[in-house]
């Protein structure tokens, strides 16, 4: 199971307190993880990515194992420890002020 | 007795103010949705428990909430909001062609008698619809096919739909606004449109009278006489007796005809109240005195109304969808601020009270009359 930690605002549109564990088919990717997301909690559609294009949203990040993936192929693999559950994947809304 | 609810719109959440008929001591719930930039929130006429919020960050998207209990709780309908076939183009800050991209929704207008339908004005500009209380949206896309709508362009707030009149009497008629393209009107529930904006003047524009690119900031009528509107434009506050068809300025002896909100007294359709703002450059009070303009002869001759709101050292601004009116026999005129204030007039302006005070920036206010 893949364990995944949202921003609070989305835990909070999801009704989850912490990190969530998901089932994911196949290769565990970004384009995976997100589809076990939206697939878990539908109500989060749209607000990491495109509804259509499925294009990351800008001030959305996904960090996991100390890495950068938001700038990856949304198919490159995530690292082993990730894809095990050993290491959480990160949704993280970008730094800003206001 | 009656009560009143406040439903207010801010950059952080949304809030709820009620308080019984007297409108002199109130109950401030909030924040819904903390931290959401909260553009709208309105009641459904044909249902008041049925609410309906535009809930928003930049970093997340859009969401719709909506409420079966008067606010008491929320869920999350429909956002998917994707424009009817291939979006084209309108035009950019620089005049280049620019790619139709939904951003947010602004207005949420219910219908007057289904609950369950509700159009939503978005940026960028265009009207879209749901039957079915929110679960699914589709655009009327009439409307951004129109035949200018290449040639709409963004105010520096963003090219938005913001303004939604459904007539009261002619149930196929819908009126809308838009910056920075200005208004248009629908005789036939919304699957056609034309613009409405012969008599407006705006010198930003190369052509000043043309038919479209008016900068129009709210448009507001009487329900008993919903051929009668009025307008408050980037500069000047107009009035047409025909349903659009043609403007006239009844800016008269405001001391800025520059401004955002506009809206009607609840029981007299000449009684008329905006807000004067210094400049297009300047967003605040002329003279740091925050005063409320009435005209009781449908424009023309404004009075200035003071009575408990600040007059010195006041520079907050009041944004096109912050202004509404309740219906009590005393008509009740509410507005909120950029500085967080929601200010109450239980006595048709004469007199003002803060309800409160340090909101976040004031977005949008909305005011149901209950039983």
């Amino acid at each position: 199971m893949i364990q995944v930690i949202l921003p609070a605002h989305l835990k909070n549109l999801a009704r989850v307190s912490g990190p969530v564990s998901l089932e994911v088919k196949g290769v565990a990717t970004v384009r995976s993880v997100l589809d076990a997301v939206e697939g878990a909690y539908p109500v989060l559609l749209g607000t990491l990515r495109d509804q259509s294009t499925k294009k990351r949203r800008a001030f959305v990040r996904f960090f996991a194992d100390g890495r950068d993936f938001s700038l990856e192929a949304d198919d490159f693999p995530l690292p082993e420890a990730v894809a095990s559950g050993r290491e959480p994947f990160l949704v993280i809304g970008a730094i800003a002020g206001g | 007795m009656s009560q009143v609810r406040v439903l207010v719109g801010t950059k952080k959440g949304a809030f709820i103010l009620t308080s019984d008929g007297t409108r002199s001591r109130w109950k401030v719930d909030g924040p819904h949705f903390g931290g959401w930039e909260i553009y709208h929130v309105k009641g459904s006429p044909a249902d008041p428990s049925r609410l309906y919020a535009s809930q928003s960050t930049s970093w997340f998207g859009q969401m719709i909430q909506r409420s079966d209990d008067g606010g008491k709780s929320w869920a999350p309908v429909g956002n998917t909001f994707t424009y009817d076939g291939i979006a084209g183009t309108h035009q950019w800050y620089d005049g280049t062609p620019h790619p139709w991209e939904f951003k947010r929704v602004w207005h949420l207008e219910p219908s007057r008698t289904d609950p369950d339908t509700v159009y939503a004005g978005a940026e960028d500009a265009a009207l879209f619809k749901t039957s079915d209380g929110g679960k699914s949206w589709s655009e009327l896309s009439g409307l951004r096919k129109h035949g200018s709508g290449p040639r709409w362009q963004p105010g520096a707030g963003g090219m938005c739909l913001h303004t939604i009149l459904l007539d009261p009497v002619d149930e196929k008629r819908i009126f809308i606004a838009i910056s920075a393209a200005g208004c248009f009107r629908s005789d036939d529930g919304g699957g056609s449109w034309k613009p409405i904006n012969r008599g407006l003047r705006s010198e930003f524009m190369p052509d000043p009278t043309a038919e479209v690119g008016h900068c129009v900031h709210r448009i507001a009528l009487h329900p008993s006489r919903p051929q009668v509107l009025f307008m408050q434009k980037h500069w000047d506050v107009m009035r047409s007796d025909d349903a659009g068809d043609s403007w006239r300025e009844v800016s008269g002896n405001l001391p800025s005809d520059f401004g955002f909100p506009i809206d009607v007294h609840a029981h007299e359709p000449e009684t008329v109240y905006v807000v004067p703002i210094l400049s297009d450059s300047q967003h605040f009070p002329p003279d740091g005195r925050l005063r409320v303009y009435r005209t009781r002869t449908g424009g023309g001759e404004w009075e200035a109304l003071t009575k408990g709101l600040p007059q010195r050292n006041c520079f907050v601004n009041v944004l096109r969808d912050a202004m509404a009116v309740d219906s009590l026999d005393s008509c009740g005129v509410y507005f909120g601020t950029t500085g967080g204030q929601v200010y109450c007039s239980a006595d048709s302006g004469d007199t003002w009270k803060a309800i409160v005070r340090d909101l976040p920036p004031v977005y949008s206010v909305e005011v149901q009359t209950l039983p």
